[in-house]
């Protein structure tokens, strides 16, 4: 099915929201300035509402269904997050009005930034990082800058493990590191003898994501780090798989120096389709006076009578700056009702349900599909999309046909290590029916691989689109609609 | 919280898998650092972390309580009430990326028309799916010239009426590459609206040269010959843009812009005290392989219905991991929903109703302000747009302090950025000031000066 684009919906002379008349009295606009043409669409209100209607309908979601896609924890969002984040007194603060006017705000931020280093083990935070991405860079530069400060200028090489996500080389690339690549050993753990071979006084880091996006926890970890750190080096944690050991380990204890959470994924913020994201990072004690410009801090004691006066201040060699204003503030309050709904009790429940339901279905799944790392998994694993007597079908195909039943695909091709990957994270919202019915799908798409290949190689049979042409996308490239009455050359 | 598990899931998963109790499955991490006790407060229920909330943030003045004239960087603007119902619906905020085209034309689509909104508001040619502010979208377009330039231009020029916080991220970004250099916005430079002291540094090193427009004070500048003679040298240009002025002005794609970019705040999202926004990132055709971030593009499925897929991948991280345009791995989905719905449903007229009305409000509160004793605009010869600064004779903090006991949020103190314009305040003024607002703006300022 297809909706028309809002250009070809518009109208000349329809309108939706109008505003007032000019209430003073009216100005030129500025000579030589003047815009001629403005080609927005031309809509009712109804007809606008029914357009983003009909979109979302085209749309799948967690609200719709499940939604194992590895790697991203699609867990429920909570509704009390979008109720609290629109009180106005958050919703409809200016950034930049003055510090005594936005305690309110101040006080949830410094408290998350306690709640965020506690859980994770740490010294200190900042919330400013739009996105994991985001707290990558920080932490990156945060790397280079201490190395940096100590005269060791020769520190540019970062290990990277051959099963991290994209964002980690692209990431060090963009400070200026050398990648080096980190094989995985045949348990799914970082090669320890490639890892003491690789290290040396040329050293920055290590980017290590525990668990892995294999959904493995690292089980020699805590010699990682010691070879990491006995070569002068430090280890950077990708925070993406948190939702598994939140509450049952520590990774600041472990030995960890920075970490960076995804709230949208851990702390239940919406994915928003495609975002925005929020990537907090929380430093061990030795980074603390690096974090970006500014952090919240207590600039005033309270006494029995008074709170505390929070404020900003700017940490002592700070890496500067990383986005504008504080941070996607309005899921930060979203993140700080989830936690206080949760507290210390409520956070490992939810990391060991996430871990139950991903063994449980584990276990549904092996027999049927290649499980290449055959151990207990975290709060995801991964299995191969591939079977050697029906070499025809592939995990796209597989990714596919579970859309005709009702179901999101889960992850496919990556981590890149793994032939055929189809990376299934249930999250710990989901209940054992849902988690039964899945397999049940995932048994009988395998059966049909056998009986009715063609039934997998030409899913979806049963969504608003059938299969679409990537590569005419990117050779005939159409990227805008062409408004309407605008010459187009 | 938010699990289903009862007792009995519990034991029947527990079997299945072969295991006597969930600790088991936590066996590899190592015993000292299992199940540490974490010092947090205890669980709240709903009903108690909705009051908790309300009672945190019971302790802020908002600009629903306050007369509020703040702006340098976000605006305080009227949200059509479509917008955020719309956006409350589960299908828009608890999807993800979409990688599943055929599950997600809802995500795609919307995004495609945004990028078309922008490249029609802009005059571009092309539109990304959004960086996550203003700020780093300005730090994105030096690294697009970067790429663009492979390295070999060292030199990027950012003008010094350029929001302090785009610099500082830029620089943030940049602060590893000891090959680049940022410069232009030194004190020297200046901020006189002839830019030829930024002109005069533009030469065959050059890779980029920012300016902002409307200004970070408000000005309306002609870029037309800096521009010139930025392409002279071959070097690009990028146009930080205000979205709501370009309902009235000539867009910088007319002007010869290469880029433009900007903060999307003013599109219908929420002040939310500094996030989460958006920022647009458009460019022209030539550069269309460089840009970072996600592209929506038109298809077919294989029956040949129309159909909307993320294209050109292989520039991103995902794919090219070390050697993709940029890190970014998100877009402001949510935020650029909101900003295409905005763009919609005002459409043609009501988009340039909103911007006239800001531009006539804001020269009236010039205007009156203009006439306190003690008050004088700063640059009364310049065209501008919803934003302007005055020279107070008495020190800022001084005044906004005396607003304040009134209930108004007076304005941005520039001195903190620009130790020239100390004594210099910042009003920005939107649709949602009235007259009476303005006028009693300017009588609280006439009697503090009489006090």
């Amino acid at each position: 099915m297809t909706e028309p684009t809002i250009f070809e919906m518009s109208s000349p002379g329809r309108r939706a929201v109008k505003m007032p008349a000019v209430d003073v009295p009216e100005v030129p606009l500025p000579k030589g300035f003047e815009r001629q043409n403005l080609a927005f669409p031309e809509i009712s209100e109804l007809g606008v509402v029914r357009h983003f209607t009909r979109l979302s309908q085209l749309n799948y979601s967690i609200d719709t269904g499940f939604y194992p896609l590895g790697s991203c924890t699609m867990k429920y969002n909570p509704k009390i997050n979008e109720a609290t984040a629109r009180i106005p007194g958050f919703g409809h603060t200016h950034p930049l009005q003055p510090e005594d006017t936005v305690q309110g705000n101040l006080y949830l931020m410094y408290h998350l930034q306690k709640m965020l280093a506690e859980i994770g083990g740490f010294a200190g935070a900042t919330l400013q990082p739009a996105a994991g991405a985001q707290g990558e860079l920080v932490g990156a530069l945060m790397i280079k800058k201490y190395h940096q400060d100590r005269g060791d200028f020769q520190r540019l090489r970062m290990l990277i493990p051959d099963s991290a996500h994209g964002t980690n080389p692209a990431t060090s690339a963009m400070v200026g590191f050398e990648i080096v690549p980190l094989p995985t050993d045949p348990r799914g753990n970082v090669d320890l003898e490639a890892l003491k071979s690789l290290v040396d006084d040329r050293l920055a880091g290590l980017m290590l994501t525990n668990p892995n996006t294999l959904g493995l926890f690292d089980e020699n970890v805590e010699e990682v780090i010691k070879i990491v750190h006995q070569a002068g080096g430090l280890v950077y944690g990708d925070g993406a798989n948190m939702n598994a050991i939140l509450g049952v380990a520590q990774p600041g204890k472990i030995g960890f120096d920075v970490l960076h959470y995804n709230i949208h994924k851990t702390f239940s913020t919406p994915h928003g389709g495609g975002g925005p994201g929020s990537g907090p990072v929380v430093v061990a004690e030795r980074l603390l006076d690096y974090l970006p410009d500014p952090v919240v801090d207590i600039i005033e004691e309270g006494d029995e009578e008074n709170p505390p006066l929070y404020g900003f201040v700017t940490p002592a060699k700070t890496i500067g700056r990383i986005k504008s204003f504080h941070g996607h503030f309005g899921l930060l309050v979203r993140a700080y009702t989830y936690i206080s709904m949760l507290g210390a009790e409520g956070l490992r429940d939810i990391a060991e349900k996430a871990v139950l339901n991903a063994n449980y279905l584990q276990e549904k799944l092996k027999g049927t599909y290649t499980l290449p790392y055959d151990r207990s998994c975290m709060h995801e694993f991964v299995l191969e999309g591939f079977w050697e007597d029906v070499p025809e079908i592939h995990a796209l195909d597989i990714a596919k046909r579970l859309i005709d039943y009702g179901m999101h695909p889960p992850t496919n091709y990556f981590p890149l290590i793994v032939k055929e990957a189809l990376m299934i994270e249930p999250t710990e919202t989901e209940s054992i029916e849902t988690l039964d019915r899945f397999a049940e799908v995932m048994l009988k798409i395998a059966e049909e691989a056998r009986t009715q290949p063609e039934l997998l190689k030409n899913a979806p049979h049963h969504a608003p689109i059938k299969r679409a042409d990537e590569l005419k996308a990117a050779k005939d490239l159409v990227l805008c609609c062409y408004p309407m009455g605008l010459e187009q050359d | 919280m938010f699990t289903p598990h009862t007792q009995k899931d519990v034991e029947v998963m527990l079997k299945s898998i072969g295991i006597e109790k969930i600790e088991d499955l936590f066996t590899e991490i190592p015993e000292k650092f299992r199940y540490p006790k974490l010092n947090l407060a205890p669980r709240l229920t709903e009903i108690e972390a909705a009051m908790e909330l309300e009672s945190i943030a019971s302790a802020n003045g908002s600009t629903k309580d306050l007369l509020s004239f703040l702006g340098a960087g976000a605006y305080d603007h009227y949200i059509p009430a479509i917008i955020d119902n719309i956006l409350q619906r589960g299908e828009w905020y608890t999807s993800y990326t979409p990688y599943q085209p055929e599950i997600s034309q809802g995500t795609l689509q919307a995004i495609f028309e945004f990028q078309s909104l922008i490249c029609q508001l802009t005059g571009m040619d092309v539109c990304n799916a959004s960086h996550y502010d203003g700020a780093t979208a300005a730090a994105e377009a030096m690294i697009l010239a970067d790429s663009h330039f492979r390295g070999k231009r060292n030199k990027f020029l950012v003008s010094r009426a350029v929001n302090p916080q785009y610099r500082a991220v830029m620089r943030t970004y940049f602060q590893t590459h000891d090959d680049v250099h940022i410069l232009g916005d030194e004190p020297e430079t200046g901020i006189e609206t002839d830019l030829q002291k930024l002109i005069d540094q533009i030469d065959n090193d050059t890779a980029l040269v920012l300016v902002q427009y409307p200004d970070f004070f408000g000005r309306i500048v002609d870029y037309k010959p800096l521009i010139d003679a930025a392409h002279a040298h071959g070097t690009l240009v990028a146009v930080a843009t205000n979205p709501t002025a370009l309902g009235i002005l000539t867009p910088p794609g007319e002007l010869g812009a290469d880029i433009v970019i900007g903060e999307g705040q003013p599109l219908g999202i929420p002040l939310s005290f500094g996030g989460p926004y958006l920022g647009y990132f458009a460019v022209t055709n030539d550069l269309l392989r460089k840009i970072a971030g996600r592209l929506v593009g038109e298809t077919q499925d294989v029956d040949g219905n129309l159909a909307y897929v993320l294209t050109l991948t292989a520039r991103e991280q995902h794919i090219r991991r070390g050697k993709a345009t940029s890190n970014i791995c998100s877009n402001q989905g949510l935020m650029t929903l909101a900003a295409t719905i905005y763009m919609t449903v005002l459409g043609k007229e009501g988009f340039k109703e909103v911007s006239n009305l800001c531009y006539q409000k804001a020269h009236f509160a010039a205007e009156q302000v203009g006439q306190v004793e003690g008050f004088t605009l700063a640059f009364p010869e310049t065209p501008f747009f919803h934003e302007f600064v005055v020279k107070s004779e008495k020190p800022v903090a001084d005044v906004l302090e005396w607003l304040r006991d009134h209930d108004i949020l007076g304005g941005y103190d520039l001195g903190q950025d620009y130790p020239e314009l100390k004594d210099h305040l910042m009003i920005a003024v939107t649709e949602k000031i009235s007259r009476e607002d303005i006028e009693y703006l300017a009588a609280v300022l006439k009697e503090e000066y009489h006090d």
